[in-house]
């Protein structure tokens, strides 16, 4: 079908060298991704990422099934009932999308977190700092999109990186480094940005109606911007995001200043109890 | 109908059934350190004691309570490391931490006086039961904003009733509590504290639930359910029994442990309805009429099949599954 068909899309696209204090993400264009998983494979060889179990999940060719304490990269598999062709012919369609840790630019796991030991990098990521974790699971009931965990057996809640390792020493992640479509491409924020509006619109003329950015625009949704976003070929849902996450903190004063208001009732209440009847 | 093979978006929360054994012990801890301290100050002596102990009780059981659920324990007091207004959990820790010390302060100047008599320890007691009863506010309610805080939608959205509900609930069982323990005459004020919590705990969660609306699902379902009318109905019985006989020892305490009861299921009631909410979000908009009371472990998001019949309902049921497993997607 058009949307793998043709030329590369991103020829022009060069592999850059992080630099600090520059914001660094993904973008996952996930019109060329083929599926491969071979993001998922580098992530763990790089990262040291324990096994997920070696399961069957009856779910296309998905046996991964979600993000998770062991799980970094997740690559999606949705088959579809489907005209596809432009007569409006039957056929199926595979999508495929490789999904990561969104490093939210309002990251509630960060701002829950009682220890410290999530931190904002010099790169505008989130990461955990292992060694100071203490598995109270705060940021696993806060993450919007059910993305960090703790891990059976250790008790300290993982996520992606975003390969900070890797980052301090100038090279790409290893997802971005091993993906062989340019699928999940790496770089500084705002030209990824731009390059997924451009891909987009090249789409949309190429007359894929369904293609949609997910996460590009700081305005489209409550976390303030991804620092890993997407171009997907169906809504958000279907790939097992949610259509509207939202950053729990951004209640934070509210929830306080009611709580704050009901041990005022309390204080008044038990004073009043001891107010004598005559 | 669209989800990704009818997996949650979220996770499920990372907490053990000893959190919200936390909010009811803590909570009871709480409020009887508020409680005892007033009663100090109007000079009813036993009623000063009872909830003292009660206080010292909860609290004693719930830091271990805590500590065991971390996934790393023995890295408890990296909670201390730094203070966080945008964590719950860490303020919360530093709450709990004062209301500790002053608790145990209390205890210990209690104890010393008891003893013999021995400078300004009457005094500091004093001083540490009026912190205590001050930051015991603080830890019957910041327990709400810890849940809601949470992308958990039933506790995120019920964030304007929660702070409501936990005071209520922590004011039933402490009063209750102080109910069983104190001789009926001296614990008039118990039985007024319990009973105002309970009126406020059994109407804030009627309106959060409303509020909620088809949110409010998992209160409607399975063990939730029963959890949550089991502790409408104890603790609505037990604030009758006190309000009604609370003069007459038996009922004293019978009303008193009836509230205790409802205040723990409460606490169950919310803390499980959030994994449930979990399991809800799907991607799927809640549509049609309510499934009746799936079992547990069961996908929500099976249709009932109408020409089922009730010997094939387990196997319609698996290929039910299996087909939806197979095609996620059919707009």
């Amino acid at each position: 079908m058009a949307v793998v068909s043709g030329p590369p899309p991103y020829r022009d696209a060069t592999v850059i060298q992080p630099q600090p204090d520059e914001k660094v993400g993904f973008f996952t264009d996930s019109s060329i991704c083929i599926g491969c998983k071979a993001c998922e494979v580098a992530c763990k060889e790089w990262n040291h990422v324990p096994v997920d179990g070696l399961n069957f999940l009856g779910s296309s060719y998905d046996n991964t099934g979600e993000l998770g304490a062991n799980s970094w990269r997740h690559v999606a598999f949705i088959e579809q009932n489907r005209p596809v062709a432009a007569d409006g012919s039957g056929g199926m369609r595979w999508l495929m999308n490789s999904d990561v840790c969104k490093h939210c630019a309002h990251a509630a796991c960060l701002e829950v977190c009682p220890t410290g030991a999530l931190m904002r990098t010099e790169f505008g990521t989130v990461v955990v700092q292992p060694d100071v974790c203490n598995g109270c699971g705060y940021c696993v009931s806060a993450c919007p999109f059910g993305v960090i965990e703790r891990r059976e057996g250790d008790g300290r809640a993982f996520k992606c990186t975003l390969c900070y390792d890797r980052l301090k020493g100038q090279m790409q992640p290893a997802c971005a480094q091993a993906c062989p479509t340019q699928s999940i491409q790496f770089g500084p924020i705002d030209d990824l940005r731009a390059r997924a509006r451009r891909r987009l619109a090249d789409l949309e003329q190429q007359g894929v109606a369904d293609a949609r950015l997910y996460g590009v625009d700081e305005t489209d949704n409550e976390v303030g911007g991804l620092h890993a976003f997407f171009l997907l070929l169906d809504k958000p849902e279907v790939y097992g995001l949610p259509a509207h996450p939202v950053t729990t903190t951004r209640d934070l004063r509210q929830m306080w200043r009611t709580a704050a208001a009901a041990a005022g009732m309390l204080a008044l209440g038990v004073l009043a109890a001891f107010v004598k009847r005559r | 109908m669209s989800s990704y093979y009818g997996r949650s978006i979220l996770k499920p929360p990372a907490w053990g059934p000893a959190i919200a054994v936390y909010f009811f012990t803590g909570g009871l801890a709480g409020m009887s350190g508020a409680l005892s301290f007033l009663a100090r100050a109007r000079r009813n002596r036993s009623l000063a004691s009872s909830a003292l102990v009660t206080s010292a009780v909860g609290l004693a059981v719930s830091l271990p309570l805590l500590i065991i659920d971390l996934g790393r324990p023995e890295r408890f007091l990296n909670m201390m490391r730094v203070v966080k207004p945008t964590s719950p959990m860490s303020i919360g820790t530093w709450i709990l931490s004062g209301f500790s010390a002053a608790t145990g302060t209390a205890v210990v100047a209690k104890v010393v006086g008891a003893v013999g008599p021995v400078p300004f320890v009457r005094p500091l007691g004093l001083v540490a039961q009026g912190l205590s009863a001050a930051l015991g506010t603080g830890v019957a309610t910041y327990t709400a904003v810890l849940v809601s805080d949470t992308a958990v939608p039933v506790w995120h959205e019920g964030r304007r009733e929660m702070p409501f509900i936990f005071a209520g609930s922590a004011s039933a069982s402490a009063g209750g509590a102080a109910a069983i323990l104190t001789p009926t005459a001296d614990a008039g004020p118990a039985r007024r504290l319990a009973v105002g919590g309970a009126i406020v705990e059994v109407v804030a969660s009627e309106l959060m639930k409303r509020r909620l609306g088809p949110l409010a699902r998992p209160y409607a379902e399975g063990g939730v359910r029963v959890l949550d009318q089991l502790s409408t109905g104890l603790t609505v019985g037990g604030a009758a029994a006190l309000a009604g006989f609370g003069r007459r020892r038996p009922a004293a305490m019978l009303g008193g442990a009836l509230l205790l009861a409802g205040s723990l299921c409460k606490r169950f009631a919310i803390f499980r309805a959030g994994f449930e909410s979990v399991r809800q979000t799907t991607g799927e908009a809640p549509e049609g009429p309510m499934p009746t009371s799936p079992s547990p472990g069961e996908p929500l998001r099976v249709q009932p099949v109408s020409s089922r019949s009730p010997g094939a309902k387990d196997a319609a049921t698996k290929t039910e599954k299996v087909r939806q497993r197979a095609t996620p997607e059919s707009e």
